[in-house]
């Protein structure tokens, strides 16, 4: 499921761990290797679980010390309890559930804090190819082919701040990174349109 | 006979018996005054006492888990192919205990011993035990072999069992309790199948009550109808297809009722090496320990109440084809510990060889269980 989660590409890591409060409980989901949740206990002191489907990464997560569940996030967060984390991390995955609306719904069920990290469909490299030459984008942050990607629910930015509107989810927080996770102020001035990957903290918004 | 014994075997072991003379208390009231328990050890033991390593064997397994008993033994221990220097549970790095539970026909005290108030051996005697009495008494082994904590428990099916009923009764020594293959409790399903296999042994006509030992016979046609089913359970019906399909013995149907079909003479095969090495009365007894496993009981049901006490770290496995004890009871442990805050982690392993898997060496299952085993070995405490 979350391809993009290897060892070595941890882009999102740095300002993931700035958002998370020391000796929290954490739920990681798509951890891939286990490697934010090794880096959040290691300098933040987090407790908690990783949720991977993805054979290849089970025996990394054991080597990377962390606690991981295999199971598939398509099939909800059933087993956890309401309120049992702190947060709940959803880092570039996704875009490659099957129910991503439900997905969030769920994440803010069982954490007080959600926070997700997708590659922006907004890009401006992926307007240009889908735009101006017609086909889809391929880039760093979108490195697959249509025919053969996980990603089956892109969105952008934007799109990502409406449906939180729709659902009643309360944005705390919002970065977005291009390819080297810099945040300049023309990310912070047009992130939909610059931003390679977005950040996103959020929370259920009272009513 | 081994050809000769691979460098990564424990090579020729010799089990050890211990013999308690403090009486039991069994769960069901019953009280065993006195009792043998055979074990062997792999391994060496840390000047820490701090690698050692409890393996719980399944229904049918014994304390002989690895390695061989004498240089033309045929057959080495039931998971031979795990134990061993630099196999998955590294002889060179835990010492490893393995022991035959009570009530079973190895050598530990049992249906087939001698009982010293009557002088004739208990037969259908022995008291029913249960989960809970292996635990407590594999803990008086641990006391002799002052061994006072457990870098882990490890069993498969009925041994994954124990190791969760160690991680409850005794959370101070264990530290890691590894849960294969295994169920919080029977379901009304596996209940009947035990209940079919029980039924086999108890209505053959030389089962006498279980007292068949006097008149020297013993109930083959039961405990060979009893192992064909638990067969049938152990494998899926995927591997079954691919390894017997429909194929005939003989290439052609014969209109009568021989061994036929190839999966008959498999079924027929596995009894007939079963009778004569595993005593009715035990099989019986381990079914009732299978049936009568339920750590919530006692909590009302709520295995997450019943793992309040557990302070060990845990690793649950299963198979996918595992359809006797399926991967979705695994899921029940595995909530069940994270309800309570504790580290867990599960793997759900790609398999088609049903039940029997967690024997098997599967490269995901090695890599899981190896992984885990490494963090252990590298986290004793000295």
């Amino acid at each position: 499921m979350s391809a993009e989660r290897t060892a070595d590409i941890r882009p999102d890591f740095a300002i993931i761990a700035q958002w998370i409060r020391p000796n929290s409980r954490v739920l990681d989901l798509g951890c891939g290797d286990g490697a934010l949740l090794r880096h959040l206990g290691d300098r933040k002191q987090v407790t908690g679980y990783g949720l991977e489907l993805d054979d290849k990464y089970i025996p990394q997560c054991l080597a990377n010390g962390i606690n991981v569940i295999q199971t598939d996030l398509d099939q909800g967060l059933a087993e956890f309890d309401d309120r049992s984390f702190d947060f709940v991390i959803l880092s570039l995955t996704l875009q490659a559930t099957h129910f991503p609306a439900r997905l969030l719904e769920e994440m803010l069920r069982v954490g007080s804090q959600g926070i997700v990290t997708f590659p922006n469909f907004g890009h401006w490299r992926a307007r240009v190819q889908l735009g101006l030459f017609g086909h889809m984008p391929v880039n760093p942050a979108l490195p697959h082919h249509w025919y053969d990607t996980t990603n089956i629910h892109l969105c952008t930015l934007r799109d990502f701040e409406n449906l939180c509107h729709l659902r009643n989810i309360d944005i705390l927080e919002r970065r977005a990174v291009d390819h080297a996770h810099q945040t300049g102020l023309g990310l912070r001035v047009i992130p939909n349109l610059l931003g390679e990957i977005a950040l996103y903290r959020f929370t259920r918004k009272v009513a | 006979m081994p050809e000769s014994i691979p460098h990564d075997s424990v090579g020729i072991v010799q089990p050890r018996t211990v013999h308690f003379d403090q009486p039991l208390t069994l769960a069901s009231g019953d009280v065993l005054d006195q009792y043998d328990l055979v074990y062997e050890t792999y391994g060496d033991l840390n000047p820490e006492r701090s690698n050692a390593v409890l393996v719980c064997h399944a229904l049918s397994g014994s304390h002989h888990a690895a390695g061989y008993h004498h240089p033309s033994d045929g057959k080495a221990g039931w998971w031979d192919s795990f134990i061993g220097p630099g196999r998955v549970i590294d002889t060179n790095r835990f010492h490893v205990v393995s022991s035959n539970n009570l009530g079973g026909c190895d050598g530990s005290t049992g249906p087939t011993t001698v009982n010293p108030a009557t002088g004739k051996q208990y037969g259908p005697d022995f008291p029913i035990v249960t989960v809970d009495d292996w635990v407590a008494s594999q803990a008086r082994l641990a006391d002799v072999l002052d061994i006072s904590q457990w870098a882990a428990v490890i069993g498969g099916s009925l041994g994954g069992m124990q190791a969760m009923q160690w991680a409850i009764d005794y959370p101070d020594r264990i530290r890691h309790a590894i849960m294969i293959a295994c169920a919080p409790k029977l379901s009304a399903q596996n209940i009947a199948f035990n209940e079919v296999a029980r039924q086999a042994i108890r209505t053959d006509p030389d089962f006498y009550d279980g007292r068949y030992y006097e008149r020297a016979v013993e109930p083959r046609r039961g405990l060979r109808l009893a192992r064909m089913l638990g067969h049938i359970t152990y494998l899926s019906d995927d591997l079954m297809s691919e390894k017997f399909g429909r194929d005939l013995r003989e290439g052609k149907i014969n209109f009568d009722y021989g061994v036929e079909f190839q999966v008959e003479s498999y079924l027929r095969y596995q009894a007939d090496s079963f009778v004569g090495k595993f005593d009715a009365n035990t099989y019986l007894l381990m079914t009732k320990v299978l049936d009568y496993f339920d750590p919530a009981a006692k909590t009302g049901g709520d295995l997450s109440a019943a793992f309040r006490d557990v302070t060990a770290d845990s690793l649950v496995i299963s198979f996918t084809s595992d359809w006797r004890f399926a991967s979705h009871r695994s899921r029940e442990i595995v909530k069940a510990l994270h309800d309570n805050d504790l580290n867990v982690s599960y793997a759900e392993v790609k398999s088609h060889q049903g039940h029997d898997a967690f024997l098997l060496k599967i490269q995901q299952y090695i890599d899981v269980l190896g992984t885990y085993l490494d963090r252990i070995a590298s986290t004793h405490p000295s």
